[in-house]
């Protein structure tokens, strides 16, 4: 089995969480891990990716090679543009659709999506709006999360259960919230594939 | 027995050094070192053993602080970011001198790609500067491994390590196999040699033969440690020497499969017979490391008889930035176009309506207030000057404020508007926060309240290490005071809330202190947004 992902999204999204649970499944599944993830000036705000590889072999680098990611996971879509040169021929993008505008020269969205739409292989749709139908708007990483879960093989109940245990401390409803964010969102990635 | 954990690298290093038999960590929070001593202060076993954790006022103060629990027997680290070598050089070097007798590492973390650094130095010259060994881990096992490695060898030379980690290194986890069973601390116990600790020159000459007559041991050590290997292979056209991180890299573009021999080093000063064997079995050599070319130089002394060395002084290794497997992979090819296994992978082509997005200051964070009321109060005025300092402050340069007009290390901002006040500079404003203060705009704030230098200095108090994620800030509740108590007229020591509802009262504090004929701080308070935000989460 290998898995190697950029996450990408804006600082301050949440995207480290996804790699932390990730993490803790892999961890539990026995697989080996390397997770790069950028601290300190950049999470103000500005963008931010995690190279996250999984695999049953041995890895050697933290850093994922041109053309060697299997997925690009974003919270933001102009994000999940940013790192396609990574991506190979084969790989899927798995994307929030909603834009998060900070910036005074973000690109047309209708030519985003154009651009997402165009490489074929892309999960996309409304996150914010799945999270908060079945949770809260803060649990959209965790909608990501399930969307990109068909792509890694990982068993979802694993994924959960990593969850539940992230979560513990902070109570039975943002637990459920968030587990059922990401079932959500792997239903719906399933339906797009 | 051993256990399975998933950390990052600084985490792996404090743990290591925790079970290695740690007694105190002494650090100034920089990126990306910080997480070394927040590791330490939540151990659960650091804790129980009372390690001490609390935070320096600055890297030159944590490094003495290590040295003196080292004086007295007992396993000590600082760490810091690459630039805080810097500011504690004369220590660390110093400290080569008196030697150690606990066991003592000094971590620095360099920042090649300056992700949040101002410059790209490579904290292995230091060591070599000093003429102590280095290690340089190559993955988080090494890491972790090379904390209690480091404390023996330490102890067994009687000289501080130092133990270089890179961003890629510090801040990527790994699953890291750690023991069960922690060492003991060392018992308090003093020095054999009391007359070295003592550095006036008499004793400092003595000292300085004896270390220079240990450099022939500390190559020896480097010769028999287990982090430098040579592993052989078939094609002799080219011999790979690659350090710390670098090793990865070049694994990844062979998929573990090199077809070159290979001296991979994460141990120094450089162990020379394992470098002569690579160039005499080998038509050339090629250097890959992280940072700038310390072993390639290094090199060219010890192999003078004329054959081919590739690397960052060639050009055939990229000299700035931090390296990937790609960049290694294109190195290897310009050398050995046809290099067995050597893959490459084909990307898709990058869209080109991305838009760069720049890091930027919080929403309801108290600094964009002062710079909107900076920028006002200073419209008044013909080539006013703002001298910045290092923290989330700096990000003022940006658009919408484009505030600063310098930003070059720690505390710099109010010597440098002193030193332009002394040139005829009027305005010269200094803006600096809190920590950044503490550590190092203290001392200078003395120099212009000697002179009553024409200066405003505003310090921009959020009552916290912001840029770094929050750490305690040492002035926290102590600001004016440590201001008065350095002589500042009291009634040019003015303090005000950061909130939009102040904004015309800041225009005019700073209009009036900008007018005063001498030295004024204003204190600008509120509390980081993030912190705030933590401890709103906690109650």
């Amino acid at each position: 089995m290998k898995s190697d992902i950029v996450l990408a999204g804006v600082g301050g999204q949440g995207i480290l969480t996804i790699a932390t649970i990730l993490g803790a499944a892999a961890l539990n599944d026995n697989l080996y891990l390397k997770q790069a993830e950028v601290h300190g000036m950049s999470q103000r705000g500005g963008d931010v990716q995690s190279n996250l590889r999984l695999s049953s072999e041995p890895i050697h680098s933290d850093l994922i090679r041109l053309g060697g990611a299997d997925l690009i996971v974003s919270l933001e879509p102009m994000e999940a543009l940013r790192y396609l040169p990574f991506l190979s021929e084969e790989g899927w993008i798995v994307t929030n659709s909603v834009p998060f505008v900070n910036i005074d020269n973000y690109p047309e969205m209708e030519k985003v999506e154009k651009a997402l739409r165009d490489h074929g292989h892309v999960i996309m749709f409304d996150m914010e709006a799945v999270a908060k139908e079945v949770a809260t708007q803060r649990s959209s990483n965790l909608v990501l999360l399930g969307a990109a879960s068909p792509f890694i093989e990982i068993e979802p109940d694993k994924i959960i259960e990593a969850i539940r245990n992230l979560f513990a401390s902070k109570g039975e409803k943002i637990v459920e919230g968030n587990v059922a964010a990401f079932r959500e969102g792997r239903i719906k990635a399933t339906e797009q594939m | 027995m051993k256990t399975k954990q998933l950390l990052l690298g600084d985490e792996a290093l404090a743990l290591g050094a925790i079970y290695g038999g740690l007694s105190g960590a002494y650090a100034y929070p920089g990126t990306p070192s910080t997480e070394i001593l927040e590791y330490v202060q939540k151990n659960p076993l650091a804790r129980e053993r009372k390690i001490h954790s609390h935070w320096s006022s600055n890297e030159k103060t944590a490094m003495e602080e290590a040295l003196g629990m080292s004086f007295c027997g007992k396993r000590a680290i600082t760490s810091m970011k690459h630039v805080g070598m810097n500011v504690a050089a004369d220590p660390f070097v110093n400290s080569a001198m008196t030697g150690a007798n606990g066991g003592f590492l000094v971590i620095a973390a360099d920042d090649p790609s300056m992700h949040s650094s101002q410059n790209e130095q490579d904290s292995r010259f230091y060591a070599d500067f000093a003429m102590i060994p280095a290690l340089e881990p190559s993955n988080q096992q090494e890491a972790y491994d090379m904390a209690r490695y480091g404390f023996e060898l330490s102890e067994r030379l009687g000289v501080p390590v130092l133990t270089r980690l890179v961003t890629r290194l510090s801040h990527s986890r790994a699953v890291v196999e750690t023991d069960c069973e922690p060492l003991p601390e060392n018992k308090l116990h003093y020095p054999s040699n009391t007359r070295q600790w003592v550095l006036m020159p008499a004793m400092s000459k003595v000292r300085n033969r004896s270390l220079i007559a240990q450099q022939a041991d500390f190559v020896k050590a480097s010769e028999a440690s287990p982090f430098n290997s040579y592993t052989e292979a078939h094609d002799h056209r080219l011999g790979i020497i690659v350090s710390g991180i670098a090793y990865n890299y070049l694994m990844e573009c062979f998929e573990g499969n090199c077809p070159f021999p290979v001296v991979k080093l994460s141990q120094y000063p450089l162990p020379t017979k394992l470098l002569r064997r690579l160039y005499d079995s080998c038509d050339a050599l090629m250097v890959i490391e992280e940072g700038q070319p310390f072993i390639e130089g290094k090199l060219k002394g010890l192999c003078e008889s004329g054959k081919k060395i590739y690397g960052k002084l060639s050009g055939n290794v990229v000299r700035d930035g931090e390296l990937n497997p790609d960049l290694v992979a294109e190195a290897i090819r310009s050398v050995i176009p046809n290099a067995k296994g050597l893959r490459f992978l084909k990307g898709a082509d990058a869209a080109d309506i991305i838009a760069p997005r720049p890091p930027m200051l919080c929403q309801g964070c108290g600094h964009r207030d002062v710079y909107g009321a900076l920028n006002e109060a200073l419209e008044a005025y013909k080539d006013p000057k703002v001298f910045g300092d290092i923290g989330c402050y700096t990000l003022g340069f940006l658009k919408p404020f484009n505030a600063i007009d310098t930003c070059v290390d720690m505390g710099a901002s109010i010597t440098m508007a002193k030193g332009a006040a002394d040139a005829g500079q009027h305005p010269s404003v200094a803006i600096i926060g809190d920590s950044t203060f503490t550590h190092s705009g203290m001392t200078g704030l003395l120099d212009a309240i000697n002179e009553d230098s024409p200066i405003l200095v505003i310090i921009s108090d959020n009552l916290t290490t912001g840029m770094t994620g929050g750490q305690d800030s040492q002035g926290t509740g102590k600001i004016e005071d440590i201001c008065l108590g350095l002589g500042a007229d009291p009634a040019h020591v003015r303090t005000i809330d950061s909130l939009p509802k102040n904004h015309d009262e800041m225009v005019r504090l700073f209009r009036e202190e900008i007018d005063h004929k001498g030295l004024s701080v204003v204190v600008s308070r509120r509390e980081c947004i993030q912190t705030a935000r933590r401890h709103a989460t906690r109650k």
